[in-house]
């Protein structure tokens, strides 16, 4: 029994892992422009078929095609901002919730037309398959994988944020955009780069999706709701609400349908009211 | 009547906002009918204050007594029923209604018919009618139908207080009614202001002196949250304390 | 004296003048009896189109009632499946466990329960805005999918609620397979409940709901306990919800867990913004174009039809953000003149 609770607790971290890297992206554009981006899943799921296409078509090694998936869904993501999103910033918060869910619409008919409705397996090296023992427990080897994946990115990104410029200018416009403003910043440019990095998180977060949940064209609904409780759980633009939302909910995903198969997606979203009538902005929420 | 004539009161409101203190012991009073001015430096606190009387800011201790009652707990809403309103010094109104209907709804919260969904608007022909009334009054009623967000600066200006008038206040506080309007249209503005019924209390915020000392018959000097003064215009003009912090470094010397 | 005169004479007749304008605001128009007369058309002209016809009247009192929450009063929520499918079971439910098959007393029964739970939700709507308002309508909507596909020993979870018979209407119209009852009934719980909502956004309330939408922060300085009208309207909208989905139970004897799926919410909102929110023909007119252009689109191939919904989505937000009726009436007022 505590081993089945040590593995669902793993199990659960490993999951709530690969759901920060979808959603800090999205915690940090929402926290600096107000912009309710539901097409996040969707540059994920860009993501998850470079990943696929690339291992596939062209026989790249399953570690060098994720800097690809970043790359690729950032650059996407960041044409989208300049060409599109941009001129909704503005816009009420229903505009922006609609012409995002359009587009998701669109990016599930395109992948839906070049790959079909089926699942999308990839098979991954051996040294990430398999399970290894850890004090009697057998954790699985691509789930310590997206653990440490994921912690490095925390320390990135908390390095990124404290320690460099960028990062400053980023804090800083969250805070308070009209003081950035004055203060001379390019508060734009900020947005697109971070708009960009964001993105390329959840694409990351697409091709390590891969494995744990499968990837098909649905993926960027599907994963939408798991991506706006992280971010509304943990509050606006805090890197620190995300990742303990995100760990609460994977373990609680994980725990719930292990546990209590028959009500466990019900208790989240019970767990999700619950939070948000009790603190509206999150639960590191500030504004 | 315990306390003369007293309409409003407050009594040694405080409020902080982390370590900056935006009340410090506020008791302030407005006679029935009263022309009161409230100024101060920027920064002093003034529509903290003015907040803190409508409600929409909780003080951290003190009262504020309406009629002689407490509606310290009292939600803004409850206290514009009991004759307590305010104006906004950033025009606060609904761009896509047009004045007659904003100014309706006004009155038709305060007649408790703003709640009634089976009867059409246009079947409450009073309220409409007091509505216009209203509107005319200002000199709005030759704009009554055209969306808010049409009406030039100076008539929205008129719109927040036509909509504060629209619930029959006993007391009237006034952000700055003047804000952002031209100096000769906001001595127009004030004469509004001053032909209203005697039965009105008024404290408005003004940064123009000139409108002040013509239009108040009390000041109320707030510096840092507190009260420096609260005298006739004369004494706060001879003052040497008011010239000093307010008078000396500000705009209107 | 006659200046005298005159001058009460201008007054009056100014006085008049706001009442005319608010009266003519809601006077009915040439082109509503029109849209009206033109709804008769299906039974003669397109006989073979009836049951979609009827899918149409109830999605379009379906989305009129998220126009008066969100159109109207500006609350936006990405749930409200949540009443209509709570109607749509608890009409099956009363036929297929109670033997209780009679319509009209169904219709009533779903919508005063979807009314009552709507009523109890609303207590928690007022308290949230923005993405935290969002989330928790998505939140309960998702809640509620959930709850009736764990409960399926009552609601037949993921392969529906059987054995639901509908009694002849009256006790005369008979449900015929062409769908001549089906659409003549839905046509007809449309028009009331459009009848009913026209009334409530025509009225005073109505006026409250749209200061609310234009401006909450000015509503308490007016002495207005919004949070009240807001929980009101919710509670409406729930009801007429209801009844929408105890339509659709009723119409096809039917209801599976699709009724209250997350689809059906989202499905609902983009209906409204293609014909234009705030304004009910545009809730009636998105729902026309969403499902005619679903039937045709998905008669060609299913897979790719939100392909195209998405792209006018995306259009009709960028470009024509009162909606496609909202466009419309523009360009009408423009060549009018």
């Amino acid at each position: 029994m505590i081993g089945n609770i040590a593995i669902v607790l793993f199990d659960g971290f490993a999951f709530g892992m690969l759901l920060f890297v979808l959603s800090v992206g999205l915690s940090v554009t929402l926290g600096l422009m107000n912009f309710i981006n539901l097409a996040h899943g969707a540059f994920g799921m860009i993501g998850g078929y470079v990943t696929v296409l690339a291992m596939r078509q062209f026989g790249v090694p399953f570690l060098l095609t994720l800097p690809a998936a970043f790359l690729i869904a950032a650059l996407v993501s960041v044409f989208f901002e300049r060409t599109l999103f941009r001129r909704l910033y503005r816009a009420g918060e229903l505009n922006q919730v609609l012409f995002t869910i359009g587009l998701v619409f669109v990016a599930t008919a395109v992948a839906t037309y070049f790959f079909g409705t089926g699942q999308q397996p990839i098979v991954l090296p051996s040294w990430l398959r398999g399970s290894v023992e850890i004090a009697g427990l057998r954790l699985g080897v691509y789930r310590i994988f997206l653990i440490a994946i994921a912690l490095v990115i925390v320390a990135l990104v908390y390095f990124g944020l404290e320690q460099t410029r960028m990062g400053a200018q980023i804090r800083a416009s969250v805070d308070n955009q009209r003081v950035a403003q004055g203060l001379g910043l390019d508060v734009e440019r900020i947005f697109a780069v971070t708009f960009a990095l964001g993105s390329g998180l959840a694409g990351l977060g697409g091709a390590l999706a891969i494995e744990i949940v499968g990837l098909d064209p649905s993926f960027g609904f599907h994963f939408l709701v798991y991506v706006l409780i992280v971010v509304a759980v943990g509050g606006l633009g805090s890197v620190a609400g995300s990742f303990v939302g995100a760990a609460l909910l994977g373990i609680g995903d994980v725990a719930g349908k292990y546990f209590v198969p028959e009500i466990g997606s019900f208790l989240i979203y019970l767990l999700l009211v619950g939070i948000l009538l009790v603190r509206p902005l999150g639960l590191f929420g500030k504004r | 009547m315990t306390t003369g004539d007293s309409v409003l009161r407050t009594e040694a409101v405080c409020k902080n906002f982390g370590s900056l203190q935006v009340a410090r012991d506020v008791s302030i009073s407005l006679p029935r009918g009263a022309r009161h001015a409230l100024i101060g430096p920027n920064g002093a606190g003034k529509t903290t204050l003015i907040n803190l009387i409508t409600g929409q800011t909780k003080p951290d201790s003190g009262r504020i007594l309406l009629h002689d009652e407490d509606v310290t707990a009292v939600a803004t809403a409850g206290r514009v029923r009991r004759g307590l309103t305010r104006t906004f010094q950033i025009n606060t109104l609904f761009p896509a209604l047009t004045p007659i209907e904003a100014v309706t709804l006004a009155v038709a919260e305060r007649k408790q018919q703003a709640g009634q969904f089976w009867r059409s608007l246009t079947d409450h022909k009073e309220t409409v009618e007091e509505s216009f009334e209203t509107l005319q009054q200002l000199g709005l009623g030759n704009v009554a139908t055209s969306e808010t967000r049409t009406l030039a600066y100076g008539q929205q200006r008129l719109l927040e207080i036509a909509l504060a008038l629209a619930t029959k206040p006993k007391v009237l506080l006034l952000d700055e009614p003047a804000a952002g309007v031209p100096k000769d249209e906001s001595a127009m503005l004030f004469e509004v202001v001053a032909a209203l019924p005697d039965d009105i209390s008024v404290l408005f915020i003004e940064h123009d002196m000139n409108i002040v000392f013509k239009f108040a018959t009390r000041i109320i000097v707030l510096v840092s949250g507190g009260v420096l003064l609260e005298a006739e215009p004369e004494v706060v003009r001879s003052d040497p304390r008011v010239r000093e912090v307010y008078l000396g470094n500000a705009h209107h010397g | 004296m006659s200046a005298e005169h005159t001058q009460i004479e201008r007054r009056s007749t100014a006085v008049q003048q706001p009442l005319e304008w608010l009266k003519g605001q809601s006077r009915w128009s040439v082109f509503e009896l029109l849209f009206w007369v033109a709804a008769l058309i299906p039974f003669f002209f397109f006989p073979t189109y009836l049951t979609l016809f009827s899918q149409i009247a109830i999605a379009a009192l379906f989305a009129i009632s998220v126009d008066l929450i969100l159109g109207y009063a500006g609350i936006v929520t990405l749930g409200h499946a949540m009443f209509f499918g709570l109607g749509a079971y608890v009409a099956g439910l009363l036929s297929a466990k109670l033997g209780w098959g009679e319509p009209i007393t169904g219709l009533m029964i779903s919508g005063a329960f979807a009314g009552l739970v709507g009523f109890l939700v609303s207590f928690l709507i007022v308290r949230v805005q923005h993405l935290a308002l969002i989330m928790v309508t998505l939140g309960l909507g998702l809640l509620t999918y959930e709850l009736a596909n764990s409960m399926s020993w009552l609601t037949g979870g993921t392969d529906g609620l059987l054995g639901v018979k509908t009694w002849d209407i009256l006790g005369y119209f008979r449900f015929d397979l062409w769908g001549y009852t089906a659409y003549g009934y839905s046509l007809a719980a449309l028009l009331i409940g459009f009848l009913a909502s026209r009334r409530i956004v025509n009225s005073s309330f109505g006026l409250a709901l749209r200061g609310i939408r234009e401006n909450t922060a000015r509503m308490p300085v007016i002495g207005s306990e919004y949070r009240w009208h807001l929980q009101k309207i919710y509670t409406i909208s729930a009801v007429i919800a209801g009844i929408a989905g105890a339509m659709l139970t009723q119409t096809t004897n039917f209801v599976t867990l699709e009724v209250l799926s997350f689809q059906r919410s989202a499905d609902v909102v983009v209906m409204l913004i293609l014909g234009g929110t705030g304004r009910l023909y545009g809730a009636i007119l998105g729902a026309l174009i969403f499902l005619l252009m679903r039937d045709q689109l998905a008669g060609i191939n299913p897979q790719y039809w939100y392909f195209w919904i998405g792209l006018l989505l995306m259009v009709v937000v960028l470009f024509m953000p009162k909606g496609i009726l909202g466009r419309l009436s523009d360009l009408v007022r423009r060549f009018g003149r």
